[in-house]
């Protein structure tokens, strides 16, 4: 039963890569996001609110086609990254991280976001008056405290990037070995007559690789939560 | 102009429908602010250390300008080397003892040369410095942040009624710390309070706020 062919190693291995460069590529972008949408105030912040969101509650596939539109390599934005950088986004695995990196922001951004929310500016007060800038401030105080949350963004984020489709198969299309994460891979079985095998065995992988990262998160959570809880 | 003392400040806010227009000085020794809740002792404190801003007047210590709304000029508090010590201490959680009285040496580029061992030893805090802070009690949370507020070479210490969450036995250990820290460490300090025996006991001078007013102010002498 679990005898997986060589395409469905390679799936389930370009899949927690896509899923890990995803959430590494997100991260800090959601981090100073959060940040800035917790404590600052300044114009146009509904909209970009707003717009952050957008992957949360557009279609999918829409979000795949904007990719396309602008990541392509006649977009606006591939076609400057290939021609300065030589990098490029259509059809290839990066491309497939880029997505899932655009669908999980959303999730990671609201965690991380709320996180920020709920650390005690006092804290922030006492460091400073303790000679600590801004930025050793944020790094010292703010970032540790707020990391039980972050954790949590990160879990939700990586989850998602794993689980990935709709944007993906719009952006990259499904190429084995090079697009086809998990997810598409069980959507070709499906198409074809005697996928259930293979769709069982992959099922089963999603289903262990997002149970192991939410226990992990799970008890390192717990772990910082009782390093930073203000009482015993 | 007159000489500057260790602190002048002479500045008024607005927050809401409260107007505060402060104008004292503060000599060496232990300036006691003290006065009824919501006179406006705290924003005082606040606006000493630069967590908040004048919108007219000036704050100097020793002469040293940090904020003077004339010349549009502001140092922001991590830059004053004004020690406070918060009413509820305000350790940081995710930190232990040892690591919270480090925390103002990491960005000090000033020492008063207190030396760390001796502080330690004065607040009675030696067999604390492994625990966090969530396995303190009230009474040692406050030894700990006035321990770490002093290792941060402050030039003037700020003191926000820190004895007021603590029960009437523990403040009567506490308060002999103050006078000793006073007496060896010789660091200038606001203490603000609103109790009387408090002031009485720990002031060389003891300046009264009402209702964002100074409205009275008595030198106890230099010598206590």
């Amino acid at each position: 039963m679990f005898d997986f062919t060589p395409d469905e190693w390679t799936a389930i291995g370009l899949s927690v890569k896509v899923a890990v460069a995803a959430t590494l590529c997100s991260l800090p972008v959601a981090i100073l996001a959060g940040y800035a949408l917790a404590r600052w105030s300044f114009p146009g912040k509904t909209l970009l609110n707003g717009v952050l969101h957008l992957p949360l509650v557009l279609p999918p596939v829409v979000t795949g086609y904007l990719l396309l539109v602008a990541f392509g390599r006649q977009g606006p934005i591939g076609g400057f990254l290939y021609d300065w950088l030589g990098i490029t986004f259509s059809f290839r695995w990066t491309g497939a991280a880029l997505a899932a990196a655009v669908m999980a922001f959303p999730l990671m951004l609201r965690a991380i976001r709320l996180s920020f929310e709920v650390v005690d500016r006092r804290f922030e007060f006492a460091a400073s008056t303790l000679g600590a800038g801004p930025v050793a401030t944020f790094f010292t105080v703010t970032l540790p405290l707020a990391a039980p949350g972050i954790l949590v963004g990160i879990i939700l984020g990586f989850a998602k990037a794993l689980g990935e489709f709709g944007a993906t198969i719009t952006f990259v299309s499904n190429i084995p070995g090079e697009t086809q994460t998990i997810a598409l891979a069980i959507h070709s079985y499906t198409q074809a007559p005697g996928g259930d095998a293979g769709t069982i065995r992959l099922a089963v992988v999603s289903v262990i690789i997002a149970l192991t990262a939410v226990i992990a998160s799970e008890a390192v959570s717990q772990r910082l939560l009782k390093r930073t809880s203000v009482f015993q | 102009m007159s000489e500057p003392g260790i602190l002048d400040v002479r500045c008024a806010v607005t927050l809401g429908a409260f107007d505060l227009d402060a104008n004292f000085s503060a000599g060496p020794g232990i300036t006691v602010l003290i006065g009824p809740s919501g006179a406006g002792k705290t924003t005082i404190l606040h606006l000493v250390a630069g967590l908040m801003r004048p919108e007219r007047g000036r704050i100097a210590i020793g002469g040293d300008v940090m904020a003077d709304t004339d010349a549009r000029m502001f140092v922001p508090p991590h830059r004053r080397r004004i020690g406070l010590v918060f009413q509820d201490a305000q350790l940081f959680p995710h930190l232990t003892v040892a690591q919270n009285l480090a925390f103002g040496g990491w960005f000090a580029r000033h020492t008063n040369g207190l030396p760390r061992e001796h502080v330690i030893d004065v607040l009675g805090i030696g067999g604390l410095l492994d625990r966090r802070p969530a396995r303190l009690s009230g009474g040692e949370k406050g030894r700990v942040a006035l321990a770490r507020a002093l290792l941060s070479s402050p030039r003037l210490l700020l003191m926000d009624e820190p004895l007021s969450g603590l029960e009437e036995e523990k403040r009567q250990t506490i308060l002999p710390l103050i006078e000793m820290v006073r007496d060896e460490f010789g660091v200038p300090m606001l203490y603000v309070t609103h109790a009387r025996d408090e002031a009485q006991r720990l002031a060389n001078r003891i300046i009264t706020i009402d209702r964002g007013r100074v409205v009275g102010s008595e030198n106890l002498g230099e010598d206590r």
